[in-house]
């Protein structure tokens, strides 16, 4: 059987996709620079890209055999349906939130509230506007709301 | 819309020391018109992403409601708005 050279290039823009993919969830979501325009990410995609199509071109060389050609297509197209996805994500899915109109603007008085701490002790708004913090009264209150997971 | 004891994790694991309250019934969410219906796990109700700075009197004096749930308000724009409380 005769032996070709390994097609590294698909190889390579196939896992350097995934790690594109990956890494900003686990990396990069961790500073703000990186976070609200995910430039580094798409960076590496399009490195991935280049590599893909190298290595489909490759595949496709004369010589090479069927099950080359098979393979290096699928991860291509996994590859850009992995980019896909991900733009879907950070571009289309990210900006899909409710409009809001009702959330009190600046202005008006934000609405008392009673919930539970972490120690399931209630607090409420009014608790916290008042209660002295190292003797002094409070000179305001940042109320931050969080989507509850990512 | 966590629950006290699902919060408690969460902050003893990121060493959290301000105060995190639970919204399980997704109340003052609501009160808030924050409520972002079905976008959490298993369909459940959760708060689209929004940042409030009170006075001492409760009267909101900025808000930041994203636009795109990757942008958050950075610390730095919060205390910028703080410092004009007087």
């Amino acid at each position: 059987m005769k032996l070709q050279k390994f097609n590294w290039q698909i190889w390579a823009g196939f896992l350097l996709t995934l790690a594109a993919a990956f890494s900003y969830t686990l990396v990069f979501v961790w500073w703000p620079v990186t976070r609200d325009f995910p430039w580094v990410n798409l960076l590496l995609f399009g490195f991935a890209m280049v590599l893909l199509f190298v290595g489909v071109r490759r595949a496709f060389a004369s010589g090479r055999g069927w099950i080359s050609k098979i393979v290096s297509s699928l991860l291509a197209i996994l590859g850009v349906g992995i980019l896909s996805l991900f733009i879907f994500g950070a571009f289309i899915a990210a900006r899909r939130l409710p409009a809001s109109h009702g959330a009190p603007q600046i202005g008006q008085k934000a609405p008392d509230f009673s919930l539970a701490d972490t120690n399931s002790k209630v607090m409420s708004l009014s608790e916290l506007l008042s209660t002295p913090i190292n003797g002094a009264t409070p000179k305001g209150v940042v109320l931050i709301f969080y989507r509850g997971y990512w | 819309m966590d629950s006290p004891e699902e919060s408690r994790e969460l902050c003893q694991k990121a060493g959290y020391t301000f105060t995190f309250l639970s919204d399980p019934k997704v109340e003052t969410i609501r009160r808030y018109d924050l409520v972002h219906a079905g976008a959490g796990e298993h369909g459940r109700d959760i708060a689209r992403p929004a940042e409030f700075l009170l006075d001492s009197s409760g009267t909101v004096r900025w808000v930041n409601l994203t636009e795109n749930y990757l942008v958050r308000a950075r610390p730095e724009q919060i205390l910028e708005a703080a410092k004009a409380l007087r």
